[in-house]
């Protein structure tokens, strides 16, 4: 099992959002989280990156069967696990390529080449239909709602994360982007790499094949299920888990 | 973040701290009065009038009052200040005939490589007196002179006593005064007309010994239509006794010349650092200044620029960083004295460990200035919840057919910011580095290269050792 929450509590200001959550995922497997508004869906990918806002109260977190909510936020991302952005924060005068190329450096811990490097780069920018000249840009600063989330992307394809936590990025994105976006993490998909996607919309199954659908609801996981779980979400909504 | 952070006192700066044993030829008592200052005087062998100025200077200097409104300057005591200090070494124009100590400090510093790879000329100051100077042959040879101001004061006389100290008046505050009265060592600068100086100059100034003060002058005239790239960088290792830098600079830029003059600033924690520098800029001419504050531990530094002829044109670029212990207090004067005229004001400050950084600047527009244009822009960034950042843009117009814009910003780290980049492997400490350093990118990359990599391994060796 590559991850495994147990009975997950966390606060924000003292507010309890996630109220007792239970999740697995393994290796290659991709997990949809669709749920309503304030449902605690980013607040369960933030704490599972760390996010020092919001505070654990209880419950447990195995990654890889390492205990997760010891570590700092780096150590995490280092250890694979990888969150996509709802709001991609922009950085001025970081450059995007020498930021993914840090982080890169950081993560495998090895000095990484500089043309292989910008090579690489420049096909993913390429695949997810970005200009070439964002390399050099400072990082997000100026993108639209759809290129950050792009952005997210690319970085996410350089460092190749062993878990991937997508929150929300489908919106912001057209419907060509979201096509070439999730082509990518299909791609991801299949190389063992997992992935948690969250949303709201159920539109994106059209587009990836998950393992299980969970809906998390005021806190907590009320159903798991498949693709015909989204189907009866889209035609009766959430109310039906009241 | 719910991180356990240790802070540290000061960071380890490395070479810069680096002290050499004090072998001093010369060396004044502590103080100041009429015979130390007479003594300066007949040591360097000045004339008559110089020694009459020095004097007239001193009188100024006891009869103003400290300035109230900036820095907290009770803790200064000039009584305890030595103001004359001459290494043991005679000038040289190679750095094979500089004493060892001196040119290994030098050599720390970057100094002769520089020279070798991307200088037209290097002035080297240790203590009171400069230690080496040299300039390309090609430059000598198109009338540029670049000479220690000592020397300029025998050789050219006449242009001395025509400029000097006519900026930078003695009556304009109390240290201008001071420098008046015990002024040694300095560059001074010649550009002849129509003369592009392709690769820029630099005068360091390091002062070793401990207790003393420097007071370098530099003067530089760049004639009609010619430019000039003028560096200067400044250190000392730190002492637990006060130093005192009160340096003048005074630039005359002629009709359609252009002058860029770069400072990087590294004092030690002990510095006080009150410097005077202005340009006076003809029609047409450019004066950009670009500016580094890194060090010391009081700074009150504002730059002038006097836009005396039409279309003439000031930019300044600076980045300050002000860390524990340390109040600087930099900013920019204008002055548009004529129609047509154009400023800019790029600033950023940067405070961490409660330090404290503070904007000040002058904007004046004489009832002449028809049609000018003026921009402000200043950031203020502030790592932590205990260091502090103020602004204070004043604005005279006196006439109104002006453009101004005025831009301020200030802001604290963003922990999400931080989040967002560890999130991506990048520890806490890279992370606010590479924030700082992206801040102040407009800046760096104003910079040559590797002043741009100094800049950027100063903020490095500022934020390590931040979190622990």
């Amino acid at each position: 099992m590559l991850l495994n929450i147990k009975n997950l509590v966390a606060t924000v200001e003292d507010t309890e959002i996630l109220k007792g959550v239970d999740l697995t995922v393994g290796l290659g497997e991709v997990h949809v989280i669709m749920g309503p508004n304030g449902a605690g869906k980013s607040t369960l990918a933030n704490v599972l990156m760390g996010h020092p806002k919001y505070q654990v109260k209880d419950g447990a977190v195995e990654f890889n069967g390492e205990d997760l909510l010891d570590m700092d936020v780096d150590e995490r991302a280092k250890k694979g696990i990888f969150m996509s952005f709802q709001h991609p924060q922009e950085i001025p005068g970081v450059a995007l390529a020498n930021f993914i190329r840090t982080a890169k450096r950081e993560i495998t811990e090895q000095k990484v080449n500089l043309l292989e490097f910008s090579k690489e780069l420049v096909s993913k920018l390429n695949q997810l239909n970005m200009k070439q000249e964002y390399m050099d840009r400072s990082l997000n600063q100026g993108f639209s709602g759809g290129e950050k989330k792009k952005s997210e992307i690319v970085q996410m394809a350089m460092l190749k994360p062993k878990l991937a936590i997508l929150d929300e990025t489908d919106s912001g994105l057209d419907i060509d982007a979201i096509k070439v976006v999730y082509e990518e993490i299909q791609n991801m998909a299949q190389k063992d790499n997992s992935i948690i996607l969250i949303t709201h919309y159920s539109r994106i199954l059209d587009f990836v094949k998950p393992d299980a659908i969970h809906v998390l609801k005021d806190g907590k996981i009320v159903a798991t299920g498949d693709r015909s779980l989204a189907d009866r979400i889209e035609a009766e909504g959430y109310d039906i888990f009241n | 973040m719910e991180r356990k952070k240790s802070y540290i006192e000061d960071v380890e700066r490395g070479i810069y701290d680096i002290v050499d044993q004090e072998k001093h030829a010369y060396i004044v008592d502590k103080g100041l009065t009429e015979e130390i200052i007479t003594e300066i005087s007949q040591v360097k062998n000045e004339p008559q009038w110089m020694l009459d100025f020095r004097l007239k200077c001193l009188k100024i200097y006891k009869s103003m009052p400290v300035p109230m409104w900036s820095a907290d300057l009770s803790e200064l005591d000039i009584e305890n200040i030595v103001h004359y200090v001459k290494p043991d070494a005679k000038q040289s124009h190679t750095w094979d005939d500089v004493p060892d100590y001196i040119k290994n400090t030098f050599e720390r510093l970057g100094i002769p490589q520089a020279e070798r790879e991307s200088l037209a000329g290097v002035g080297a100051q240790y203590d009171s007196e400069v230690i080496y100077h040299s300039m390309s042959e090609h430059l000598a040879r198109q009338g540029v002179i670049y000479m220690d101001i000592d020397k300029a004061l025998i050789e050219y006389e006449d242009i001395i006593k025509e400029y000097f100290m006519t900026l930078i008046t003695p009556h304009d505050h109390k240290f201008a005064a001071l420098h008046g009265a015990v002024w040694s060592g300095g560059s001074y600068v010649y550009v002849p007309e129509g003369v592009q100086v392709d690769l820029p100059l630099q005068s360091y100034f390091r002062l070793n010994a401990k207790g003393a003060g420097q007071f370098e002058h530099t003067l530089i005239i760049v004639e009609k239509g010619a430019s000039l790239h003028f560096i200067e960088g400044c250190s000392a290792p730190k002492y637990s006794v006060q130093n005192l830098h009160a340096g003048a600079v005074e630039l005359f830029i002629r009709e359609g010349a252009k002058l860029r003059y770069s400072t990087i600033e590294n004092w030690s924690r002990n510095m006080y650092n009150l410097n005077t520098k202005r340009a006076l800029v003809d029609a047409h001419g450019t004066i950009e200044w670009i500016s580094g504050s890194f060090g010391s531990k009081v700074s009150m530094l504002y730059p002038m620029s006097i836009l005396q002829g039409a279309h003439a044109k000031s930019e300044f670029t600076g980045v300050t960083f002000a860390s524990t212990g340390q109040y600087l207090d930099t900013g920019m004067k204008v002055i548009h004295a004529a129609p047509y005229t154009n400023s800019t004001v790029h600033a950023k400050s940067i405070s961490k460990n409660g330090g404290y950084a503070y904007y000040r600047s002058l904007l004046r527009v004489l009832e002449s200035a028809h049609n000018c244009k003026s921009t402000v822009n200043c950031e203020s960034l502030m790592l932590d919840n205990f260091s502090k950042s103020d602004t204070l843009p004043i604005i005279e117009l006196f006439n109104d057919q002006v453009d101004i814009g005025h831009e301020a910003k200030i802001g604290r780290i963003s922990d999400d910011a931080i989040f967002y980049m560890m999130s991506r492997g990048i520890s806490e400490e890279e992370a606010k580095a590479m924030v700082v350093r992206g801040f102040v990118e407009p800046i760096s990359k104003e910079l040559p290269l590797e002043y741009a990599v100094e800049l950027n391994n100063l903020i490095t060796m500022e934020l390590e050792g931040t979190i622990g």
